[in-house]
């Protein structure tokens, strides 16, 4: 066992260094439908959560005390979420969406608006109120204070997002329910790994997991970086 | 003009302001003084519209400001600027932080650069364009956030006790800043310190506020040396508030029996007339005994009966009678050969004393 553990590692690095079409075609799937997805959520979460942020209103406790518990919404109920409104019998069933990319980025903007918009209010929050009456009295219109603000939140707003994506591209459960594990149209990174280990083919699944590790390192990196700013 | 009629305002069940009105004219220095949490930074906030009052009006330039709409209000407020007590610094350049205001003004790149540059160089800070500006002291960006404050060329300037966190060099540099500024620009000058003698040093004008309401407006020497009750003269610094009754009035020097002692002040008041006596601690003077003649009508004997040093100071207690408070210099303590428990001569003029005609029993 332990032979063919170090066997499918050295296998795993060649099929890295060698740039293995099908681990760079996985990988590259993998990163444009995260990034998509974490894309417009951004264009979803960021405007949302400075509307909840800078707008007083009933209820607003209670919204942001849902937003936090769907941090935790477990992948395969987005799954099953996003299954039952695109599956052919569904509400969005004519736009033939189940099995598609497009179909994977909807559950996994569905997964990760929640932990965005969290991230959002914190960020916002965290810019003190004098500054917000600095601004305000310095003569901005409503909008001006707001893009201001988000713009002094702007990197750990950015925080937020890169969070966000780094959940996109781990989930399995949304992406193996509404991909499918198509290969060559919607096999992506996690469930590649899932498939390849349950028929045996370790090298190819320590591969992609050994990527995906690397793009996690690449994402903390990144937010360690701009958190230091 | 700037004027308060009866404003209100709460915070949740806490009335922070009750029944204030003031009008501030254009043109001067207007300052509020008063300890912290008496109201002082609410006003400011209310004139800026920063706060909603719960009721009364609040005028500026005789406009209602409690009733106009957003887009009206973002007008009126552009006419004034606000520099809080915490400099807050916002990401970016010194530059950015400055031009701020303009750019909410949709002022062109060329002005900009230009109003950036001369506000720099009024508060002494010129070349710090591309400064960062949190890498700034706390001295140095309060210096910017009056900068910022000034670059939009405003009418009135609203300072939300603008040196309570600064260091005394700092605190002096901002001082003569302010007055300067004044004079410069023309501005109207609204101010908030829980500091007596920067009130004193800067305004044409002082409101004393004392637990949500303005105790006395008027100018320093009338605060300072006409406190209209005990609170404002406690306040302002009158240690002497002698409680007495006036027993003769021969020309407008009324004799003022006080636990005894007759005490001569100027005043109009009659014979019989409840009063009450404010004096600064400064006033009393000590000499020794049969060493000078005095133009000081009240001439005492006293015991010292405690001595506390503050700095160059010192603040002495007296029993000479009544218990009078006194500061002297360090100098002056020594030389006279005071200390505690020994006798001592003091006096004061006639014309030190302010005399209040007491109406209620309190």
């Amino acid at each position: 066992m332990a032979n063919e553990i170090i066997d499918g590692i050295q296998q795993a690095i060649q099929l890295i260094v060698t740039l293995n079409p099908e681990v760079m075609d996985i990988t590259a799937r993998s990163l444009y439908i995260s990034l998509s997805a974490t894309l417009v959520a951004s264009l979803i979460a960021i405007p949302v959560g400075g509307f909840i942020h800078f707008k007083e209103f009933g209820g607003k406790r209670g919204l942001i005390t849902i937003i936090q518990t769907l941090y935790a919404l477990p992948t395969v109920l987005a799954g099953l979420l996003v299954w039952l409104l695109l599956s052919r019998a569904g509400p969005l069933g004519f736009l033939g969406l189940l099995f598609t990319p497009t179909g994977m980025m909807i559950g996994q903007i569905i997964l990760i608006v929640p932990l965005m918009i969290g991230m959002t209010l914190i960020a916002l929050s965290g810019v003190s109120q004098t500054k917000q009456d600095t601004v305000i009295s310095l003569g901005a219109t409503s909008v001006q204070t707001v893009i201001t603000i988000v713009k002094e939140a702007r990197f750990a707003i950015l925080g937020g997002i890169i969070l966000g994506f780094g959940r996109a591209i781990s989930e399995v459960g949304a992406a193996m329910m509404i991909g499918g594990n198509i290969r060559g149209y919607t096999r992506v990174l996690t469930t590649a790994i899932a498939l390849e280990t349950s028929i045996g083919d370790l090298p190819l699944s320590i591969a992609l997991g050994i990527i995906l590790l690397l793009i996690a390192l690449l994402v903390t990196g990144f937010l360690f970086l701009v958190q230091e700013r | 003009m700037i004027e308060f009629d009866h404003v209100v305002m709460n915070f949740g069940e806490k009335e922070v302001l009750k029944d204030v009105s003031f009008s501030i004219n254009d043109g001067e220095v207007f300052t509020f003084i008063g300890p912290s949490g008496s109201g002082k930074t609410t006003i400011l906030r209310l004139i800026d519209m920063l706060e909603r009052p719960k009721s009364g009006k609040i005028l500026v330039d005789g406009t209602n400001v409690t009733k106009i709409r957003d887009r009206e209000k973002i007008r009126v407020r552009r006419r004034m600027s606000m520099v809080f007590q915490k400099p807050s610094p916002l990401r970016g350049s010194v530059y950015a932080n400055v031009a701020m205001g303009l750019r909410f003004r949709k002022v062109n790149a060329d002005e900009i650069s230009r109003r950036v540059s001369e506000s720099l160089e009024l508060v002494g800070l010129e070349g710090y364009e591309e400064r960062k500006a949190i890498t700034l002291s706390g001295g140095e960006m309060q210096r910017v956030a009056i900068a910022r404050a000034i670059t939009t060329k405003p009418n009135v300037l609203l300072l939300d006790e603008p040196t309570a966190n600064l260091d005394p060099v700092s605190t002096e540099t901002i001082e003569s800043m302010i007055g300067d500024l004044k004079n410069r620009l023309g501005l109207t000058v609204v101010l908030s310190t829980h500091d007596m003698v920067q009130g004193q040093r800067l305004a044409n004008r002082i409101a004393v506020v004392i637990d949500g309401r303005v105790g006395q407006i008027g100018t320093s020497k009338e605060i300072f040396y006409q406190p209209m009750s005990h609170a404002v003269a406690h306040m302002v610094g009158v240690e002497d508030i002698l409680d007495g009754v006036v027993t003769e009035n021969e020309a407008g020097l009324a004799v003022i029996d006080v636990n005894g002692v007759r005490i001569t002040a100027c005043s109009d008041a009659s014979p019989g007339t409840a009063v009450t006596l404010y004096m600064r601690p400064e006033d009393i003077t000590f000499y020794e005994k049969d060493s000078i003649r005095s133009s000081a009508r009240n001439m005492f004997a006293g015991r010292i009966i405690e001595v506390v040093p503050i700095g160059p100071m010192v603040r002495l207690k007296v029993d000479a009678g009544v218990k009078l408070t006194a500061v002297i210099t360090q100098r002056s303590f020594e030389e006279l050969g005071l200390a505690l428990e020994k006798e001592t001569e003091l006096t004061f003029k006639a014309s030190a004393i302010h005399v209040v005609e007491r109406k209620d029993t309190d």
